[in-house]
C-alpha cells in the first residue's frame, strides 16, 4: 500500500519563489575551515568550494519553529511527509562559474520527484529537489539536484 | 598539468578524514543544520536508533569533491560531480576519500573521474563521479 497520496504528489513540479542571498567571505571561510579545505583560495574566502551551496538557499528557521529533532517545522517547501526521520541521499552539481564573496545570487528550488521504496528496515520516501542558481546578470552559476530520504 | 601526462586508471591522491564532535559542530553550524543526529548522542541512539552520531552525508560529499578539486588545483575546473550516500558513517570511523581517472578527451581536455569514500572495512559508502575541464 502506498504511503504517498495525491496531495503529496501534487508538490512535484511546483517551483518556489526565488531566494536572493549575498555571499559573504566570512561564511566561505567558516565553511572552508569546517570542511578541512586545503586550498588557500577557499580558506581565505576568495572563492567558495562547490559544496558551499548545500543548504545555502534554505530558510534560516527561528528556534521556536524547530521540531524536537532539531529540524524546522513546516518551513521547508514540500508536503508534510508521513515519515519524519530524514537523511541526505546524495547530490549532483553542475557548476558553470565560480562563486565569489560579494556576489548576490538567486536560487530557485523545485521538487522534481517524490517516490517511495521498501528499505531493509521499512518504507523510505525519496524527495528530489532541484536548485538553479543565477548571478546578478541572470547568468547561470550552478545547478544542483539533491535527494533527501525520509524513513 | 598536461593532458598528455594523464592515463586512464591513474589514481588521484587519497586522504583520510576522521570527524570529531568539534568538526561536526563547526560543519553543521556553517550550513545551518540543527538536526540532532549530528551532535546529540543520546537522542541519536535512543530516539532515531542510529548506532552513533551520524557524519553528515553532504560533508562526505564535500570530502569527495575535494579529491578532484585538490588534484586539479588551478589547472582547471570541476564542472560536474555527483555522489550518493549509500551507507551511513558514524563518529569515530576513519573514512578515506579517493578517486581514479576513467576517461580522457585529449581534444577538449575534459577528464572524467570516479570518486569514492571508503569506510574502515574498505567498503565504498559514498560513490561518486566528477568531470574536470582542464584550462587550455
Amino acid at each position: 500500500m502506498s504511503i504517498l497520496n495525491e496531495s503529496h504528489k501534487e508538490w512535484i513540479g511546483k517551483e518556489e519563489a526565488p531566494t536572493t542571498i549575498e555571499i559573504s567571505r566570512r561564511d566561505i571561510q567558516k565553511y572552508a575551515a569546517a570542511t578541512e579545505q586545503q586550498q588557500t583560495k577557499y580558506l581565505l574566502g576568495d572563492e567558495a568550494p562547490p559544496m558551499f551551496i548545500f543548504n545555502l538557499f534554505s530558510d534560516i528557521s527561528e528556534l521556536h519553529t524547530m521540531r524536537p529533532d532539531g529540524l524546522a517545522r513546516g518551513t521547508a517547501p514540500g508536503p508534510s511527509l508521513p515519515l519524519k526521520r530524514v537523511m541526505a541521499g546524495g547530490t549532483e552539481i553542475r557548476q558553470h562559474k565560480p562563486i565569489s564573496p560579494g556576489q548576490t545570487l538567486t536560487g530557485t528550488r523545485k521538487i522534481t520527484d517524490l517516490y517511495e521504496k521498501e528499505g531493509r528496515t521499512g518504507p523510505l520516501i525519496f524527495t528530489v529537489r532541484s536548485l538553479v542558481v543565477t548571478d546578478e546578470t541572470g547568468e547561470l552559476v550552478l545547478e544542483e539536484i539533491q535527494t533527501g530520504i525520509a524513513r | 598539468m598536461k593532458v598528455s601526462d594523464l592515463s586512464i586508471g591513474q589514481a588521484l591522491p587519497s586522504r583520510e578524514h576522521t570527524a570529531t564532535n568539534v568538526s561536526l559542530f563547526c560543519y553543521n553550524a556553517a550550513v545551518w543544520n540543527p538536526h540532532r543526529i549530528h551532535y546529540d548522542e543520546a537522542y541519536t541512539t535512543e530516539v532515531e536508533k542510529h548506532p552513533g552520531i551520524v557524519i553528515d552525508g553532504p560533508l562526505q560529499g564535500d570530502w569527495l569533491s575535494q579529491v578532484a578539486l585538490n588534484w586539479v588545483g588551478d589547472f582547471g575546473m570541476l564542472t560536474e560531480f555527483s555522489y550518493a550516500n549509500r551507507q551511513a558513517a558514524y563518529l569515530g570511523e576513519k573514512l578515506t576519500s579517493g578517486g581514479t581517472i576513467t576517461a580522457i578527451d585529449t581534444e577538449t581536455g575534459i577528464i572524467e573521474l570516479e570518486l569514492f569514500i571508503l569506510n574502515e572495512q574498505n567498503e565504498v559508502i559514498t560513490p561518486g563521479n566528477g568531470v574536470v575541464a582542464l584550462s587550455s
